[in-house]
């Protein structure tokens, strides 16, 4: 089988999670900015961390031969400090160039809160004024069904939003339908606990279709599975699913959104160049 | 793929899941306390679990969250409890 992964965050993972991933299929692997598991004490980490997405783990991906991608943000888990929000976005432009960076994200909300709307519409502004795509973050559990509203409506707002370049991430049973009935990609988190279950995965796609639809894992340094997305390909053949609509969720789907932006290539050649610069 | 086959493929999943669930309230009750808003949104969900009708996960992810509209005024915290502190 082949799969793309289009939400993980590798910088967390041991390298041995990249041998795995490319073992069960995996063709390219994209990771969006978040939050470290602890606040950063200022905007200069950032940048060590956007150097990290565009430059360290592109390479450390290329050993195994995979393409690595790389969205840019401030999560919003640190967008209640302003000030901080700002020199971050300041600093985003800088690296929009850069061969593996694909869009703003992750962006969203977290809890809900005022500063985390208006740093959330100054990233969507961003996006819109650097024609770049979005990827969203949707809030936890009791915090989502709120957070996946609020969050439609601000890019309702903004006449520069095409909702066919924006995906809405962590979908469930509750919001899954208030995203593609506003025309956004929905991205479906495969978690051990707090989000998504294959079975239930499946289940929302045997409901709504599988348009517009991308499965992910978004491992990272918590309960997560790297390969949570070929598993849930493994369930849906035990469910009956044919081959083709397999690789339709799980390969097609993610390339024709990420395609969008022409740096995203499965240029199996360029990688190998790429892997032996890596080496040297 | 039929019922007869879904029950084959996931019925022993689904009931060691429900007898978790029970054995879990089973160890609440059988504790010092009583329930916060947690175990009394868990309660109501599983009212809802029993009723007939489709979209039983849509219902009970409804249950447990915040049905409120407006942003609150702060963050307060990072983490989620997964039931709304309000119910």
């Amino acid at each position: 089988m082949r799969y793309i992964e289009p939400h993980a965050h590798m910088i967390s993972r041991v390298t041995d999670d990249y041998a795995a991933m490319v073992t069960a299929g995996c063709r390219a692997v994209c990771e969006p900015a978040f939050w470290a598991g602890f606040d950063r004490s200022s905007a200069q980490g950032f940048y060590d961390y956007f150097c990290q997405l565009t430059d360290y783990e592109p390479r450390r991906a290329a050993q195994f031969g995979l393409p690595h991608y790389s969205w840019l943000c401030l999560n919003p888990k640190e967008a209640e400090n302003l000030s901080l929000a700002n020199d971050v976005l300041a600093m985003i432009p800088a690296f929009l160039d850069r061969p593996n960076v694909l869009g703003i994200g992750e962006i969203g909300l977290n809890k809900n809160s005022r500063n985390e709307v208006a740093v959330f519409e100054k990233q969507v502004d961003l996006a819109v004024r650097y024609d770049q795509m979005i990827l969203v973050h949707t809030p936890h559990l009791e915090d989502k069904w709120k957070g996946t509203r609020l969050i439609v409506d601000v890019l309702k707002n903004n006449r520069g939003i095409d909702p066919a370049r924006v995906i809405i991430d962590h979908v469930e049973e509750h919001t899954v339908d208030v995203v593609l009935d506003a025309g956004f990609w929905a991205g479906i988190t495969l978690y051990p606990q707090s989000k998504c279950t294959p079975a239930r995965a499946i289940d929302m796609v045997e409901v709504y279709g599988a348009q517009r639809i991308w499965l992910n894992c978004a491992c990272d340094w918590g309960q997560s599975d790297p390969l949570a997305v070929p598993k849930t390909a493994l369930e849906m053949k035990r469910r009956g699913h044919s081959e083709e609509a397999v690789d339709r969720l799980v390969y097609e789907n993610p390339i024709q959104f990420l395609s969008q932006n022409p740096k995203f290539q499965l240029d199996e050649i360029g990688w190998e160049d790429k892997c032996r610069a890596a080496q040297k | 793929m039929d019922r007869l086959h879904l029950t084959d493929l996931y019925f022993a999943e689904a009931r060691s899941k429900l007898i978790d669930l029970a054995a879990f309230l089973d160890r609440i009750e059988r504790s010092d306390g009583t329930d916060d808003f947690r175990i009394k949104s868990l309660r109501a969900a599983l009212n809802e679990l029993g009723k007939p009708g489709p979209e039983k996960a849509k219902k009970i992810l409804l249950v447990l969250s915040d049905p409120t509209e407006k942003p609150v005024p702060e963050a307060g915290t990072k983490s989620a409890s997964g039931a709304w502190s309000g119910f």
